[in-house]
C-alpha cells in the first residue's frame, strides 16, 4: 500500500526525511491531553472530525475579542477589519487548493452544503428529464442524496459506478457509464469508509473527454493530500473546515469562475445582491452571489488559521508519518485472527475499516471507548458501501498527524480485549 | 473495566451467541419491524396469540450483542404472558435502564433474568440497543404490521 505522493512535495527517501516530532505537534492540540474513563485519550476518529490546534482556537477568539463586526456592510473601523480578515481567510483557502482566483472560493457551511449548492444551481440548470448524473458506490450520503433529490425533481437518472472487492472504483466501468446523457459527475477524492484514494485526475480526464463537468468531494482528502485544483482540472471541489483541524460550521467550495458566473443563486438574501427592487433583483458576481446572509465570519478566520498551521508544517513529513501509522496498524490488525480489513485499495489514506468475526461494530466501539480509544462504529454515512460488502457496520480507526504508534498499540490491545470478552 | 463486565454479563454473551426463539413464522398473528438507524440494527418480531396471551414469539434480524441478547431474553420472558403483564414488564425494564437508580434497584421483582441488563444504564448510548426489541414488541401488540424506529 502506498499513499499518493504529493505533487508539490514529493516524499523524500527515508534517510533524508526530517525528523517528525509528533510530541511537539501534540502539544499544539489541547483536546488531546485528557483522560477518558480513566485512560489517556487515543483519538482515532479523525475522519469524522479532527481536533483543533491552539492557533485555530486563538484566531477565532481573537476575532471576537478584537475586530469582530459584520462583513461587507459597515463603513466603520471594525467592519473594515473584519472584512479584511474574512477576505484574507478566503485567500488562504484559495492558496491551499491552488485555485487561480479568490472569487472561485465560496465560503459555506461545509462539504454537504457545497454539494447541495452545485446540485441545486448548476444541477437544476443543466439536468433535465432523461439525463444522467454519475457517481460511485463509495460516496458519502452527502454526495448521494443531493443528486438523488435533483434526479427525482428532474426525472433524471442517478447512475452509480461500481467498486471492486478491494474498494477501488472500476475505472473502465466508470468510463463506460459516462454517456451522452451524463450532465455532471461527482465522486469522492478519498473514501471516508474505506480509505481509498481515487485516481481523480484520471477520472476527471475521462469525464472531460466526454464534455462532462466534475465535482470532487474533497472532505477526506484535504487533511492528508496536497490538493491542486488547477492541476486536477476539476470544475468543483468541496471541503469542510472541521476535518481540516479548523472550526465546525464552515467550509469552502471551489468552482471554476466561468461556471460560477453563469450559475443562479443558491439562496436569496443579503450579501448576494447588487440591487433590489420589488420588481427585480440583480445579483452580485461570485463568490458573494453564493454567500447569502451573514457568513460564519469567525469560523472562516479560524479555518484560515488551521490552514496556516498545516502549511507551516512539512507536509511530506506529515504524510510519511500518517502512512507509517497506516502500515503499522494494518500489519498489526492483519495479524489478529478473525480480523478482516474492509478497504484494501492499492492507494489508501490513513483510514482503516475492519470487522472482528461477527462481533458487531457497536460492541467493539463501546469496549474500545472504555479503553480510552475513540473510534467510529457504524455505517459511516455510506450505507451503499456497507451493502456492497454485505455488512451492517464496521469499526473505523482513522489517523491524523498527531497520532502515535503507541495509540495504535492501544487500539490493538483493545481489539484483543474484545476478542477475549466475546471469546 | 468492571462496568464493561457488568454490561457484557455471561448471560448476555450467551444469548448473543445462541439466541433463543430466532427464526420466522408463517402464521403469526402480529408482526412488526424495528430499526435503529444509528447502528443499522434491524429486527422483525412474529407473535402468535391465544386470546390475550402470547403463546409463541420469534425474532429475526441483526444487531449488536446487547440488542440480540435483549430480543432473545425478551422472547423467553414473555412467552405465556398476558398483554397486561407484558405492559408492566416493559415499564419495569425501561425503569431499570433509565430510571432513578434507587427506584430501579427495588422495583421490578418480576423482571427476573432481565435484570442482567442493569449494566446498560452506565452506557446511555446503548440503552436504545436494549430497548429496540421491546419497542417493537409493543408496536406488534398494538397493531398489525407496525414499524418502529428508535430515532
Ligand atoms: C467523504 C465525505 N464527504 C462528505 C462529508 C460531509 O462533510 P460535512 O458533514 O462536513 O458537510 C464527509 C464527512 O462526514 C465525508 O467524509
Amino acid at each position: 500500500m502506498t499513499t499518493l505522493e504529493s505533487s508539490k512535495h514529493p516524499r523524500p527517501a527515508a534517510d533524508e526525511r526530517p525528523p517528525f516530532d509528533v510530541e511537539r505537534i501534540r502539544a499544539d492540540f489541547p483536546a488531546l491531553h485528557q483522560t477518558v474513563h480513566g485512560k489517556p485519550l487515543a483519538y482515532l476518529d479523525n475522519a469524522a472530525s479532527a481536533q483543533k490546534p491552539q492557533a485555530a482556537l486563538d484566531a477565532e477568539t481573537e476575532c471576537y475579542r478584537r475586530f469582530y463586526s459584520n462583513v461587507h456592510r459597515g463603513v466603520h473601523y471594525l467592519s473594515e477589519k473584519a472584512t479584511d480578515a474574512y477576505e484574507e481567510a478566503r485567500r488562504k483557502v484559495q492558496r491551499f487548493v491552488n485555485a487561480a482566483r479568490e472569487e472561485e472560493m465560496v465560503f459555506l457551511r461545509g462539504t454537504t452544503e457545497g454539494i447541495n449548492l452545485v446540485a441545486s444551481t448548476y444541477g437544476r440548470q443543466h439536468v433535465g428529464a432523461g439525463d444522467e448524473v454519475l457517481i460511485t458506490t463509495m460516496e458519502h450520503h452527502s454526495n448521494i442524496v443531493p443528486w438523488q433529490l435533483l434526479c427525482e425533481e428532474r426525472g433524471a437518472r442517478l447512475v452509480v459506478a461500481p467498486i471492486n472487492d478491494r474498494g477501488e472504483v472500476d475505472v473502465e466501468e466508470y468510463e463506460r457509464l459516462l454517456s451522452e446523457r451524463t450532465r455532471i459527475t461527482a465522486f469522492t477524492h478519498v473514501s471516508n469508509a474505506l480509505g481509498t484514494i481515487n485516481p481523480v485526475a484520471e477520472m476527471i480526464r475521462l469525464a472531460h473527454a466526454k464534455g462532462v463537468p466534475v465535482l470532487v468531494d474533497g472532505a477526506q482528502a484535504v487533511p492528508h493530500l496536497d490538493v491542486d485544483v488547477q492541476e486536477l482540472g476539476c470544475d468543483f471541489y468541496a471541503f469542510s473546515s472541521h476535518k481540516l483541524f479548523g472550526p465546525t460550521g464552515v467550509g469552502a467550495l471551489y468552482g471554476r469562475l466561468d461556471l460560477l458566473a453563469t450559475m443562479p443563486p443558491y439562496q436569496g438574501g443579503g450579501e448576494m445582491i447588487r440591487s433590489v427592487t420589488f420588481e427585480k433583483t440583480e445579483f452580485s458576481p461570485p463568490p458573494n452571489r453564493f454567500e447569502a446572509g451573514t457568513p460564519n465570519i469567525a469560523g472562516a478566520i479560524g479555518m484560515g488559521a488551521a490552514i496556516d498551521y498545516l502549511q507551516a508544517l512539512d507536509m511530506s513529513a506529515v504524510a510519511a508519518h500518517e502512512h507509517d501509522l497506516l502500515d503499522y496498524a494494518t500489519a498489526a490488525l492483519e495479524a489478529i485472527p478473525e480480523v478482516r480489513i474492509i478497504g484494501t485499495a492499492e492507494t489508501k489514506a490513513s483510514v482503516i475499516s475492519f470487522v472482528i468475526g461477527d462481533i458487531h461494530a457497536h460492541d467493539v466501539g463501546t469496549i474500545l471507548d472504555r479503553e480510552g480509544v475513540a473510534v467510529r462504529a457504524g455505517h459511516h454515512c455510506a450505507q451503499p458501501v456497507m451493502d456492497r460488502f454485505g455488512l451492517p457496520a464496521t469499526t473505523r480507526a482513522s489517523f491524523a498527524l498527531y497520532n502515535t504508534r503507541e495509540e495504535v498499540d492501544r487500539l490493538i490491545a483493545g481489539v484483543e480485549r474484545v476478542r477475549e470478552l466475546f471469546g | 473495566m468492571s462496568e464493561l463486565m457488568d454490561l457484557y454479563q455471561e448471560v448476555i454473551l450467551d444469548h448473543n451467541k445462541k439466541p433463543r426463539n430466532r427464526g420466522t413464522m408463517d402464521d403469526a398473528d402480529h408482526e412488526a419491524k424495528g430499526d435503529n438507524p444509528l447502528c443499522g440494527d434491524q429486527l422483525t418480531l412474529f407473535v402468535k396469540m391465544d386470546g390475550d396471551r402470547v403463546t409463541e414469539i420469534r425474532f429475526e434480524g441483526r444487531g449488536c450483542a446487547i440488542s440480540v441478547a435483549s430480543a432473545s431474553l425478551m422472547t423467553e420472558t414473555i412467552t405465556g404472558k398476558s398483554q397486561a403483564e407484558i405492559g408492566t414488564l416493559y415499564e419495569s425494564f425501561h425503569e431499570l435502564l433509565t430510571g432513578d437508580p434507587s427506584v430501579a434497584a427495588e422495583a421490578g421483582e418480576e423482571l427476573g433474568k432481565l435484570r442482567v441488563f442493569e449494566g446498560v444504564r452506565e452506557f446511555p448510548v446503548r440503552v436504545k440497543c436494549a430497548t429496540l426489541a421491546w419497542h417493537t414488541l409493543m408496536a406488534a401488540l398494538e397493531g398489525k404490521d407496525a414499524s418502529v424506529t428508535t430515532e
